[in-house]
């Protein structure tokens, strides 16, 4: 009944025609961004240029221009920012779910289902608090004031996913250690833990992935300072560049660039990260 | 294996705090599970950074603060502003408005790919890698591509005047109408990758057998999809659902990023409208009555979807 016929062979065509008009702003990014300034107001939008040039990227990224400086310490911030955070979430979340979902006491059952809500809770409404408290504790403008917010905005979903991976796994592992007369931190360190690879890429990926990406939590707590990650740093030289596509498009390929190399090497994870680590 | 000499027993809890609840193993010894305040700190940085602000949050909303000096308690006023002021009605409209749409059409459309690229089709791995590829990208990045589509002298509408619908040429982002439909095909758009894949992990646990007997029995693929398929994606349909309706009340990169909110606050949502009044206009209690309106539309809507779309089994 599955076999490949006709009608498969026309599903597949439509299909690939399908995604090809679903990946078409690909091809207006990559084909503006390879123009001159004049190409681009003298030339059709629709059209790849007769001699692709990579001066937009040169004129960004070479160290004689000032936007090079501020790329790179995007970059640079944006890595280090992503990177605490997704380290932070790990270390604070796993030990935090490790607890949730082996223990069975109303209290804990109770806090966890405080850590569901708060996964649903928008950011805006706290927001406004959250920068007077962040203020407070000089945690504005900063790198680690930023991995210290994120993180808390996350840990909910972190400790979510340990702990669906954590009750799926048999205790036996466990009780084996503690026989063994493993302490409970061995026991979760040295044998829990590296059995939690996948969960760990799963909140690695997601949790990467929205605060690489996040614009509205960083324009706000960033925005000005020396620390800007990569999204506020291109908001800003967009809006001073108005209808310069071609530099538009340099720089968002520039800032897309290092999740797609990521995500080429690594794609089933990622989509595997989405789906089963979302189904809880 | 040996155990080691001295220790026959498993450590015991510590006679202080509160016990992890352990359970019997063979042999009748108790195996704790890590320590109750291993979930401390995890415990202390969501109360304090997410249950402590949007209470705070919630509070700040009854009054007038400007993030700085003093405040007066203004009880429901900042309410009854947000209702009588039209543009701030309109952002509540567009929110529901976008979040419908994008509910509905990042949903069917997800399907759809996820229905066509479920079996058989020899080039289903490359093209759901393509497909997904827009769901990592940045969406601000993504709302100058498109952009730049929607310009008056972009591709859309070069591409309408080249197969001879200039009929149709429009100032995208510039027409109050058409401005928000432009903003949720981006969104729709970015999307899709997204809700197709949730769907091809769920149509994978659809068994082939069951299709077959039942086209073997005369059903045809209708039939086959509304009565075996959907009943048993439903836990992948909650997800997806619940959150691109989620999502879809939040948006605020693309607006930012398309349109700024205009043509003369036509697109505004509630998300961005909270980022107008809190950070731009520095009326912080109103900007928290907002907020505190949206987390209200977030929570209803939210409980609704999970009603509707309960397991029926």
């Amino acid at each position: 009944m599955f076999r490949y016929t006709k009608k498969t062979l026309v599903l597949e065509i439509v299909t690939i025609l399908g995604a090809i008009a679903m990946l078409m702003p690909f091809y207006f990014l990559v084909s503006t961004a390879l123009k001159t300034g004049d190409q681009v107001l003298t030339t059709s939008t629709l059209s790849f240029p007769t001699s692709p040039t990579f001066e937009n990227f040169a004129t960004l990224l070479s160290p004689s221009s000032d936007t090079s400086a501020s790329i790179f310490k995007g970059l640079l911030s944006s890595v280090v920012i992503t990177a605490g955070t997704i380290v932070a979430l790990v270390v604070v979340g796993s030990p935090a779910a490790y607890v949730f979902a082996r223990s069975t006491s109303r209290w804990s059952t109770r806090t966890f289902y405080l850590f569901l809500v708060a996964i649903l809770l928008p950011t805006q409404l706290g927001v406004v608090p959250l920068y007077v408290e962040a203020r407070a504790l000089g945690l504005v403008g900063t790198p680690w004031g930023m991995i210290v917010i994120y993180t808390g905005v996350l840990i909910p979903l972190s400790v979510f996913l340990y702990a669906g991976f954590f009750r799926r796994l048999p205790r036996d592992y466990e009780e084996a250690a503690t026989v063994d007369g493993a302490s409970r931190t061995a026991v979760f360190t040295r044998i829990v833990f590296p059995l939690m690879g996948p969960a760990t890429g799963t909140v690695a990926i997601l949790a990467g992935l929205i605060v690489w990406n996040d614009f509205f939590t960083a324009l706000i707590f960033l925005n000005g300072s020396d620390y800007q990650t990569l999204p506020v740093v291109m908001y800003n030289y967009v809006g001073s560049l108005v209808s310069q596509w071609n530099l538009i498009f340099a720089v968002v390929i520039i800032s897309m660039l290092p999740i797609l190399i990521f995500y080429f090497f690594a794609q089933k994870r990622f989509i595997q990260g989405y789906a089963g680590g979302l189904k809880g | 294996m040996t155990t080691t000499t001295g220790r026959t027993e498993p450590r015991r809890a510590p006679a202080t705090g509160r016990r992890v609840a352990s359970k019997a193993g063979a042999g009748g010894y108790r195996i704790g599970y890590g320590h109750w305040w291993w979930a401390a700190p995890a415990v202390v940085l969501m109360l304090a950074m997410i249950y402590a602000t949007t209470a705070t949050g919630a509070f700040y909303a009854f009054t007038d603060w400007t993030g700085i000096g003093s405040f007066t308690w203004v009880g429901l006023k900042n309410f009854t502003t947000i209702f009588s002021t039209p543009e701030l009605t309109g952002a509540l409209v567009n929110t529901l408005l976008l979040a419908v749409g994008f509910l509905v059409l990042a949903n069917v459309l997800g399907l759809l790919f996820a229905l066509a690229l479920n079996r058989t089709l020899k080039t289903r791995y490359i093209l759901r890698t393509l497909l997904f590829m827009p769901v990592v990208l940045a969406p601000i990045a993504v709302s100058y591509v498109w952009k730049f589509i929607f310009a008056f002298d972009g591709p859309l509408n070069q591409t309408l005047g080249a197969i001879g619908l200039q009929g149709l040429q429009h100032d995208w982002l510039a027409d109050p109408h058409l401005a928000l439909a432009a903003i949720l095909v981006v969104m729709v758009w970015q999307s899709i990758g997204f809700t197709m894949v949730i769907f091809l992990a769920g149509l994978a646990t659809v068994p082939v057998e069951l299709e077959e007997a039942a086209a073997l029995d005369g059903a045809g693929h209708v039939m086959r999809f509304r009565k075996i398929t959907v009943p048993l994606i439903q836990p992948s349909i909650a997800i997806a659902t619940t959150l691109t309706l989620i999502q879809g009340l939040r948006i605020f990169d693309q607006v930012l990023a398309l349109t700024g909110g205009g043509p003369a606050n036509a697109t505004q949502t509630l998300a961005t409208e909270v980022y107008q009044q809190s950070f731009v206009f520095g009326s912080f209690g109103f900007g928290a009555a907002l907020a505190l309106l949206l987390s209200l539309l977030i929570l209803v809507f939210t409980v609704a979807q999970q009603r509707l779309t309960r397991d029926r089994l």
